[in-house]
Formats: structure tokens, sequence, C-alpha cells
């Protein structure tokens, strides 16, 4: 590849707190994703990949070390530079959903295209695309508590995809999932990958791990090892 | 983006509606408070302008008072006289009496007052003939049974739709024919209603009612390219004159400016107003201090929401602007509600004391405009603090 690496990380640390109580979470991170991958991060409790998401997902930027994202040193930029990166580029999928509640399906799915200024006519098209993505038409005038947690998962998934994003986050996204659910969830962002999306997933279950084409295993605050392409498809129920 | 906030705010008031009507309550009350007061104020003041036109713009009003001896001296014709030819810058003096009677026509009585004045009184006191005519100088002189109707005598006695003019009634035991009808001339000093009297001939109630010579008082009507207190000292240095009071001696009578009383009543209505406005602005800061907190708490609960909207890309000013719109559309609902109220409020109670509804659309627009303030005033800070949250650990957040 020619071009520069979609995401490129060099010597990130990330210390919390100052003084005796520092707690270094991070402590020299290097990683390269390129375009179109499915990486899964895994690491016990406490091993740094979490924060390492936090800063790959620009809600947070390192201590020390460069961050390159499409180019561009986020760790240079403010907080609104690092929101309209995140508005722009990135979507979101949590463990716990996070839908607003009371609010229907297809209204929390506009709701980013709401703060790029689309119209409602545009957001509503936009919407139920990504709704149909994600098999939800049906349910787009439900509000998340008619919902199952596996629904609102891929309500959230189309909400992540509405705006058309060059990588998508999710962090444990079948945390809160029976083992059925999940199993969708994964196909679905299987799918979304072969389409083109690069997805980055945090996750402890080897089982979900196994869908993606890289995993990158976290101890310590460090990259323990990279398992790429056929090492990391061992084990694939499929 | 703004419009859908708003629409947004409105749906997260209707989700709290009572928490919300509960919050705003403060500045509903004063809002309502602020409008009630500054409506009836204009309504009173409205009345006291038409009553002091009543009295006629640039006029002094004399009339004897009690002594410390504790007699009274009246005035009469000869004072009037006396005034209109010796003072410079006097257009008119005219000398006015009344009386308490019955009028009765066809079988209907009335109880009201007669009062005695000649054309330059009615000139004075700006009273219009609606109908007919005012006296003829023959009429005057002669002291003629001739009368001028109240709006109010003719309502309750003579039939409706009928001329009264050229009818025989009787006031007391004396005929009189009716030769005209007065204008409409609203509420008097003291209380009494202008429009229940009716008007003769100053020499006719003096004879037939009173049975002397006396005034009740006098008005004089200055030309106003004078100034008033030249001529007011003048009245005074003459009238002490003809009435032999020596140097020391208190004024036996007393000389009301009617521009003066005009200023005053406006200065009263002025410092009522200020204080109700004072009153007022303490409920609305208490209102504003409410909205404040409900604000408040309203960042905390929905900490996780804001964390989702910053994930998405949200700019911390678009955050603001959210809390923002929705703290000034929560005040400026309350604006109008308390403007309704007001509205309501001042409509009914301007019927209950009689005097005239105002709306004045300033004082409406001016307090809506103020509540709305108070939504960016009180609403800055907690939507502020909802802006810096910092999105990991909102997103966290229980």
């Amino acid at each position: 590849m020619t071009e520069a690496p979609l995401i490129q990380l060099e010597g990130i640390t990330k210390t919390f707190g100052s003084g005796a109580a520092a707690f270094q979470a991070l402590k020299g991170v290097d990683m390269t994703i390129e375009r179109g991958e499915f990486v899964a991060v895994m690491g016990p409790s406490g091993s740094g990949k979490s924060t390492t998401m936090n800063i790959l997902g620009c809600l947070d930027v390192p201590t020390g070390g460069v961050f390159r994202f499409r180019g561009v040193e986020v760790q240079k930029l403010d907080r609104d530079q690092r929101s309209l990166l995140r508005r722009r580029y990135l979507g979101f999928v949590f463990q716990g959903f996070n839908l607003l509640a009371r609010t229907t399906a297809l209204e929390n799915v506009e709701l980013p295209l709401l703060y790029r200024g689309e119209s409602k006519s545009k957001r509503r098209e936009a919407a139920m695309h990504a709704l149909d993505q994600v098999g939800l038409v049906p349910w787009a005038d439900h509000t998340p508590a008619e919902l199952s947690g596996g629904q609102q998962q891929r309500v959230a998934i189309a909400r992540a995809l509405v705006t058309q994003p060059d990588v998508l986050l999710a962090d444990e996204p079948t945390g809160n999932l029976d083992s059925e659910r999940s199993v969708e969830i994964m196909e679905l962002l299987r799918r979304l990958n072969a389409e083109g999306i690069t997805i980055l997933m945090v996750t402890h279950e080897e089982d979900m791990a196994a869908y993606a084409k890289t995993i990158v295993r976290f101890r310590d605050g460090l990259v323990e090892r990279i398992d790429r392409g056929a090492k990391a498809a061992e084990g694939h129920p499929a | 983006m703004l419009g859908t906030t708003i629409l947004l705010s409105l749906r997260e008031i209707r989700r709290h509606i009572l928490r919300s009507i509960l919050t705003t309550l403060g500045i509903i009350i004063g809002v309502a408070a602020v409008v009630t007061m500054v409506t009836l104020g204009n309504g009173v003041t409205a009345s006291v302008q038409e009553e002091i036109s009543s009295l006629g713009a640039s006029n002094f009003i004399i009339f004897p008072v009690r002594t410390t001896r504790g007699t009274i001296r009246p005035f009469d014709d000869a004072d009037v006289r006396a005034v209109s030819q010796q003072i410079a810058g006097v257009q008119l003096a005219a000398g006015s009496v009344s009386a308490r009677t019955t009028a009765f026509y066809n079988g209907q009585d009335w109880d009201t007052s007669v009062e005695g004045g000649t054309n330059d009184l009615l000139e004075a006191q700006s009273i219009k003939i609606e109908e007919g005519r005012a006296f003829t100088a023959d009429e005057v002189e002669a002291g003629k049974n001739v009368c001028l109707l109240g709006l109010k005598v003719r309502e309750a006695i003579f039939p409706v739709g009928s001329s009264p003019l050229g009818a025989q009634m009787r006031l007391g035991d004396v005929s009189c024919e009716v030769i005209g009808v007065m204008e409409e001339r609203g509420q008097g000093g003291g209380g009494s209603d202008d429009d229940d009297a009716v008007f003769m001939p100053l020499k006719t109630v003096q004879r037939r009612f009173r049975g002397n010579e006396n005034l009740d008082y006098f008005v004089v009507k200055y030309d106003a390219a004078y100034s008033a207190s030249v001529i007011q000292d003048s009245l005074v240095a003459l009238l002490r004159e003809r009435r032999l009071l020596q140097g020391e001696e208190p004024n036996d009578f007393n000389v009301i400016d009617t521009a003066q009383v005009n200023q005053a009543l406006g200065a009263a209505t002025g410092a009522l107003t200020a204080m109700v406005a004072v009153i007022a602005s303490i409920s609305l800061l208490v209102g504003g201090i409410g909205i404040m907190n409900i604000m408040l708490v309203s960042v905390t609960e929905r900490t996780r929401e804001i964390g989702i909207r910053l994930a998405i890309g949200a700019l911390a000013r678009e955050v603001r602007l959210q809390f923002l719109t929705e703290a000034v559309v929560l005040c400026a609902l309350g604006g109008l509600v308390g403007i309704a109220l007001g509205f309501v409020a001042s409509f009914g109670l301007a019927a209950a004391i009689d005097v005239p509804f105002v709306f004045d659309p300033v004082i409406n627009l001016v307090s809506f405009l103020f509540a709305a303030g108070m939504g960016i005033v009180f609403g800055y800070y907690p939507a502020s603090r909802a802006s810096k949250l910092d999105p990991i650990d909102a997103l966290r957040h229980e």
C-alpha cells in the first residue's frame, strides 16, 4: 500500500493520576492497522485494551507517543477537533448499547446525522438505509425498551453505520448478549467488514475474537502478540 | 439544527411535565405579577388622566377651607369676577355649586345631584354637549329653569331611544326643561360619578336649591404660556386682600393646580409600579435559581446521553446549546403562561376595581423576553457543565 496506514500507534503511553498514585496503563504500544481490517483486541482486565480503544476512538489522548489517524497526529488535536474526527470517520458500538431511552430506533440512528447538519429528509433516508443493513426496518418506530438486547445492539450498530464511517469501534459488543444473539451480531460485523468497513473490537471471548482477521493481545500495558490471517482464523466456527 | 434542538427541548419538557411546571412556577408568578400590575397601573393612570382632563388640563381649583376658628367663608360671584378681570393670564374663571336632589320624569325617580354653573364652567371642565345646546346668555343671566342631563340620569328616567330634548322634568320641587345632554365624563374626584348629575345655570341652583349666593368652589383656566406659579401667587395675593387676611394669618382657602395633581398622581403610580417590579424581580430571581437547580439535576440525570452525543461527534458548544435551549424554552414557556395568567388576572381585576383594561404590548413583550433571558442567565452554568463532561466518564456513568 502506498498511502499512509489508516491507524498508526508509535510508542503510545498513558498515565492516569500523578505522583505516588500515578498508574501507567500503557507502557509503549506500537501497532499499525490498515484499511479493511477486522481487529479483535483481547487481554485480561487492566491490560490496557480499553485505554487503547479510547485513544483509538479519539475519546482520549495518549500521555506520550504518536497516534496517526489517516496521517493526522491526533494527540496534537484539541477536544473539538477530535469530536469532528469522530463525527466524520468513526462509529461507536458499546457493550451497554447506549441508546437514548424513550427515543425511537429511527431517531437514535438519525442522531449522528443531526450533528452533521443533514436535512430531515436526508437523515430519514440514511437512517432507514442503516436500519435496513441491520434488518430492523420493521422496528424503526420502537423505543429501546420495546426491543430485545440483540435488537438494541443492532440499532446501535446502525447508528454507528449511518455516517458511513471509515472505522467502527466496538467495545465488547456482545458482552451483554446470549450466545445466539452474539453470533448474530458477529455475523453482521463480519458482513459489514466484507463490505469494506474497518472494524476494531474489544472482546475477552475467544469465540467472538475468532471472527476477526487479526487478534491483538494485550498484557500489562503492552502488546503481547499479534495474530494475523490464518492463525487468527484457527478454531473459527465457520 | 436549532429547530430540531427546540423540538428536542419541548419533548424533554413534556417528559417531565410536572417537574417543568413546578420549576417554572416562580417565573410564571413573577411574569404574571409584572403584567398584571403594570396593566392595572396603566388602567389607574388612564382613569386618573381622564379625571384630570375632566377637571381641565391647566386649571386652578379654588375652594374655601375651615379656619382655626372653625368657620368657612365661601366665595361668591364677586370674587370670581375680580379674579378674571384683575389677573393677567387668566382666560376665564367660573364658579360652581351643587346640591343633592331627586329627578322625576314620567313616573320615574332617581336620586342625583344638581350642579350649577355657566357655559364658562362647562368649557373650563371640558364638558361637551352631545345633544341639544348649551345655555343662552339670557338663561344664565336670569337663572332660567333649563337643564343639561348627565348620561346616567338620562338612562335612569328617560325611555330608551327617545330624545329627552324639550321634555319637562322635575328636580326636587323645581320644574325644568331639558335643553341638552352632556357627553360621557367618567369617574369624578372622590369616587363620584360625573355622569350622574344634572347641570343648570348657576343662579338657578343658588336660588332654588341652595338659597344663597355662595359658591362651593371656582375654577380658573389660565393661558399655558404664562407661568402657573406666577399666576398662583397673584391669585393668592388677590384673594387674601379681598378676604382681609393680615400678614401672618394662614390662608382660609386652598388652590389646587390640576397640572400638579396630574404629576403627583403620575409619580404615585410610578412609585407603586416600581415597588411591584422589585417584588416581581425577587420572584423571578427565585424562579431563575429553581431553573438552574433543575437544569443541574437534568444534566446529571442525562450524563450518559451527553456521553453518547459527545462520542458520536457532538462539539462542546453543541451540547451547551442543547441544554441552554432547553432552559430558554422552559423559561419562555413559563413566560407565555405568566403572560396569559397576567392577562386574565388584570382583565378580571380591572373590572373588579372599575378601571379601564389597558393592554400594553410593550410590557408583555418585555416580560416575555426577560423570562427567556433568565433561561440564558440561569441555564448557562448547567449547560456549560454538561459541555465540559469527559465523554469516557460520561459513558460509564450509571
